[in-house]
Formats: structure tokens, sequence, C-alpha cells
């Protein structure tokens, strides 16, 4: 219970500082798997990850101001749909230009579900969701190599609870840019 | 500790452990909540000179017999003098006690210090013996052993080979912590493999049972991992552009199937368990995902949406039609192909409720193993008799299983920890 408490006081504090671009917990994971695993070797198709190089400073202020569309990140699907909402077209619309204007910006869109079904199945219909939003902000004008689909399937709800207004929350794209 | 130590300590991600590391986890205790039909009444009768051992070798053989819903115990007190060989054995006194079986056995001690360990399994109704082993042991095989002789026991009187000696493997979570876990196949002795901060799923076992390919998280998006049981060392196999998942041994261990979004969509592509060699072997416009060989490694399983809903279909690797096998509902998905070849198990919606059911190729009957409300991951054990899977129980998730005729049931609870996406092992290697 104590090293519960000390892990969340951990996050609490990461999230204060969430300004600073180069708190990032991926690096943090890449070493600690490097340290704690003597016999691991990192081979194989290794480098395809986005979070490996953070472009810093080179993030427009836009993206953080809370007045700016840009600052919105989640666009939010019905139940088994892959449709984006007409409600969402200007968020999608804006990043979109977004790209267009700053060709060395690129982006991950994280797509997730609820929790209802396999998991794996899942992870499949959260990356149908980002594929959705990337074909739509690549015909606006983004480039294809600057977006990266992922998905996250049922692995990281918004809303841990388990009842439609929670499932409503958690059927979403989010969109994180490199350096954030 | 020291508080930059535990600061890095609760930084740490993820953290590898090499297999058999002495760390204690919460332990999976395994009840069963529901019985077969019949069972075979069997006595065991305390090993000669067991009681000189702190862990005895009879408590844990019977532990497996009754567990698995197919014998129940007969009760060996009062039974003197007791038998330790086969000869002993009175007939009169287990038909008494109505046993149709009993097994007697001893535990000799030798100068080296490790221990001859025999037994029979005397059939009381026909009055023979049926199978007598022993084998010379060191204190700490004792529950190696154990379940050898249970192996044994379960096999001569069931003709079914015995599950006991086998391990599984499950992720547990507890706060923000995710582990992926090899325990025995009765829960004894979980041993970390991986742990990390963002979700671990999907763990398979390699034919052998001497490496685990899993899906982790901690870049943030799904990337496909082969790590070895026996040194620890692990390999991002599949870290392609794009979600990165579902991995699924060929039977001789040569092919991984792996689901992978690099081409667009989420396709099926095998690829050698290194890495390396990667080649698309479905090519469809919908979702294909959840591949599974089928025993003769010929055939693929997989689930696919491309015909609007979420369906099992099985294509094969020579070439040829992709068949569609589930036509009843509009979500059938996990296809986990039995060892015999002649069917799998999967999870289908029914309403609101996720179930595990199986399905026999050649009737195309479906049967419903269980009820819901959320079933889910269908691990099947390597005789075929029994399906692990992920449940909810007491609020949270929890591992249970049910023999493929649906008659016995168990569930299997650690406390006050998440547990979920079982695999259950192959027999062991030799």
């Amino acid at each position: 219970m104590r090293n519960f408490l000390f892990v969340a006081i951990i996050a609490t504090a990461l999230a204060g500082c969430s300004t600073t671009p180069t708190t990032e917990a991926p690096v943090e994971d890449h070493g600690a798997a490097g340290v704690t695993a003597p016999g691991a070797e990192t081979g194989g198709a290794q480098g395809g990850s986005v979070n490996g190089s953070a472009t810093g400073g080179a993030l427009g202020n836009e993206l953080r101001n809370p007045n700016s569309i840009l600052s919105k990140r989640s666009i939010y699907f019905d139940f088994d749909s892959f449709v984006v909402k007409d409600e969402f077209r200007p968020l999608v619309e804006a990043h979109a230009r977004y790209l267009q204007q700053n060709r060395n910006a690129r982006m991950t869109i994280q797509g997730n579900t609820d929790e209802r079904g396999s998991r794996e199945y899942n992870i499949a219909l959260g990356q149908k969701r980002a594929d959705a939003v990337k074909r739509m902000m690549v015909l606006l004008g983004a480039g294809d190599t600057q977006i990266e689909t992922t998905s996250f399937g049922e692995e990281r709800p918004k809303n841990p609870g388990h009842d439609e207004s929670a499932w409503a929350e958690n059927r979403r794209d989010d969109i994180v840019y490199a350096g954030e | 500790m020291i508080p930059l130590l535990r600061r890095w300590l609760a930084f740490a991600a993820v953290s590898l452990l090499p297999f058999g590391a002495p760390i204690a986890h919460a332990q999976l205790s395994i009840e069963i909540v529901g019985g077969a039909g019949t069972t075979i009444p069997i006595a065991i009768v305390p090993f000669d000179a067991e009681a000189t051992y702190p862990l005895g070798i009879t408590g844990i053989v019977g532990a497996d017999l009754a567990r698995s819903g197919l014998f129940r115990l007969v009760d060996t007190n009062g039974v003197v003098p007791r038998p330790a060989r086969a000869q002993d054995v009175q007939f009169p006194v287990w038909r008494a006690r109505n046993a149709d079986a009993v097994v007697v056995g001893s535990m000799l001690p030798l100068p080296d210090g490790r221990v001859d360990v025999r037994f029979a399994l005397v059939d009381v109704v026909k009055q023979v013996s049926l199978v007598s082993m022993a084998y010379t042991v060191t204190p700490q095989q004792f529950r190696v052993t154990a379940h050898k002789i249970a192996d044994v026991i379960y096999e001569r009187l069931t003709g079914d080979r015995g599950v006991f000696s086998t391990r599984i493997a499950y992720v547990t979570k507890q706060g923000p912590r995710f582990q992926l876990l090899v325990a025995d196949a009765d829960g004894f002795g979980p041993q970390s493999i991986v742990s990390s901060n963002e979700p671990l799923l999907s763990p398979r076992w390699s034919p052998d049972g001497s490496r685990l390919a899993y899906v982790s998280f901690e870049n943030r998006k799904p990337v496909v991992y082969v790590q070895s049981l026996d040194t620890g060392a692990r390999r991002a196999v599949a870290n392609f552009r794009g979600s990165n998942s579902s991995p699924a041994w060929s039977p001789d261990g040569r092919k991984l199937a792996v689901t992978l979004t690099k081409d667009g969509g989420s396709q099926v592509y095998l690829m050698n368990p290194d890495g390396s060699d990667v080649t698309r072997v479905l090519t469809s416009q919908a979702i294909d995902t959840e591949a599974m060989f089928t025993p003769d490694g010929q055939s693929l399983v997989f689930t696919s949406d491309r015909g609007g809903t979420p369906q099992i279909y099985r294509a094969s690797l020579l070439g040829g039609q992709v068949e569609r096998l589930t036509f009843d509902g509009s979500y059938n998905v996990s296809p986990k192909p039995t060892p015999d070849g002649k069917g799998l198990v999967f999870v289908r919606r029914d309403g609101g409720r996720f179930e595990i059911a199986a399905l026999d190729y050649a009737t195309r009957q479906v049967q419903v193993l269980t009820q819901g409300p959320n079933d889910e991951s269908p691990s099947v054990a390597p005789n075929g008799k029994m399906v692990i899977y992920a449940s909810e129980g007491g609020g949270r998730g929890i591992l249970a299983a049910i023999s493929i005729d649906g008659r016995v049931k168990q569930r299997l609870v650690a406390p006050a920890t998440e547990v979920r996406e079982p695999a259950w092992g192959p027999f062991p290697r030799s």
C-alpha cells in the first residue's frame, strides 16, 4: 500500500509539470528495460517508435493554448462505429491544417474502444477508428507520413466505469503530437 | 530503502526477471464450483515415511485429482496397518469405504540425500495393480513428482493425458502495475516474467514451452515481444509503424502469425520468431486478426469483419478459399483450435453477454460452455479437456476453467488482484 501511494504521488507530480516537454515516460521505459534485463536484446524491428525523438521547442504554442481548438485532442465515436461525427469535423480540420502548415510536425492518433468484447479484436477496432480520422486529415491536406495510427484497444479507458456513459467516453481517438 | 532507489523503482516501467527469480506473488487459489455427474472414488494412502518430510507428495496428488472434478477422495483414516505396496492392499477394507481405486507408496531416504519415491495404483473392483512407478528425486522435486504421479493416475483411470505438470501464463493488474506471470497449473509458484506500467496482453507459449510471445504497450503502442523463460532475454519481434498484436506460434515453433497495420488496416502476417522474413498471408479490406494455427499447421483460423460483423474464418496456408466457420449471432471472436484438430473454442456475444463456446467442424454444432456475462480470452489445455478463460467475480477480473463438455467448472482467484489473459502451456518437455 505504501508503494502504491508513492507511485501515485509521483504521478501527480508529473502531471503538475506537464508543460515541460521532457517529462516523457517512454524514455524512462526504455532505460528501465535496459537496466533491469541483463540478457535482453533490443533487436528486431525496433526503431519505428514515434516516442523516440522529441521535437521539443519545435511544437507550436497553439497546440497548448487552451483557447485554441488545437488543444482539443479527443474524437468520440458511437457504438460499433468508425464514422467521424459532424461535431468533430472542426477539430479534425484544424489539426489537418496545422500539419499542412507545419510539415515537420508528427502526430500519433491513438484509437480506443470500450471494454466490451475481445481485447485483441478491440485493438483492431481502435485501429480502424484511428485510421478513419487519419484518412480524413490526409484528404484535408495533411501528409501521410506525418501521422501514425496506433491502437490501445480497450486498455486505456478515460472513464473506468462499466456503464454506457463510461463506454461513450472510452470510444475515442486521442491525438498526441511527437514531443508531447 | 533510499529515496533515490525508491524513486527509480517507482519509475521502472518495465522490469524483467529471469525465470525462477525467488519473488513471492499473490498466488492463485483454485476452487471447484461445479462438479461432474460421476466421479471416480479414489483412496490416496499417505506414503510410508512421508510424514518425515515437511512437504509430502500425496496431499498434492489428491488435490490435483480432486481439482479435475473427475475424482472424489475417499477417507483413509483408521486403516491399520497402512498399506505401502500393491500386495498390501486389503480389497474388502476399501470396498467397504466405496473406493474404486487405491494409491499406495513409500518414500525411502537414500544416503546421498535423495529420496526413492514409489507408488502403485490398485483397482479395487478388478482387484489388480494397474501401474507402479519409482522416482529418485531430491526433496525439492517432490512437488514436480507429485504432479507426475497425478498425471499417471489420471491417464490410467480416464484414458486422457493429465495436465497437472503443465504451467499457465496470465496477466495481473494491481494498481497501475501490470505483470505477466507463469505458474504451475495448480496456481503454485507464480514467477514474474515481465512487469510494466503499461498494459501487457496475449501471452502465447511456444510449442516447446521455452518462450512466450506477448504484446506490450511499454512504447505507448502495441508491440510484439518474444521472451525466453530460461534466460529472461527478450526481443521486440514486431515493432512496425502502427499496431502490432495477436502473436500465435506455428505447431513446429518456426513461425509466428501476427496482426500488423503497417500496410494499412489490421492484417495477418507470418514471420520468423526473431522478427525476420515478414510475409503477408491474408489480404482483405476488412479487419483480420486473432489468427491461430490449426494443429496440423496448414491453416489459420482468425477473426474478420469482412462479412459486416466479426466472425471466425479458416484459411489454408496452401492457398484456396477462405471459409466462414461461424454464422449464429453478430459477434464470434477469439478462435482457439482444440488439439485434436476437430474444432475450436471461441467467444460469442449473446445479447449483451460474452460467453465461451465450442464449435465442432464436422457437425457445425456450437455448444455454449459458460454463461458470461464477461467471459473472454479462452485457452485450451494441451489434452483438450479443459478451457481456461478470463471471467469476473467479486467485481474484478478472475480466471476460470471449464471442461470441454461443460460439466466441471473451476475458479482461480488471487486476492486483491485483477487476473486476465490466461494461456495454458504445452505438455512439459520429456
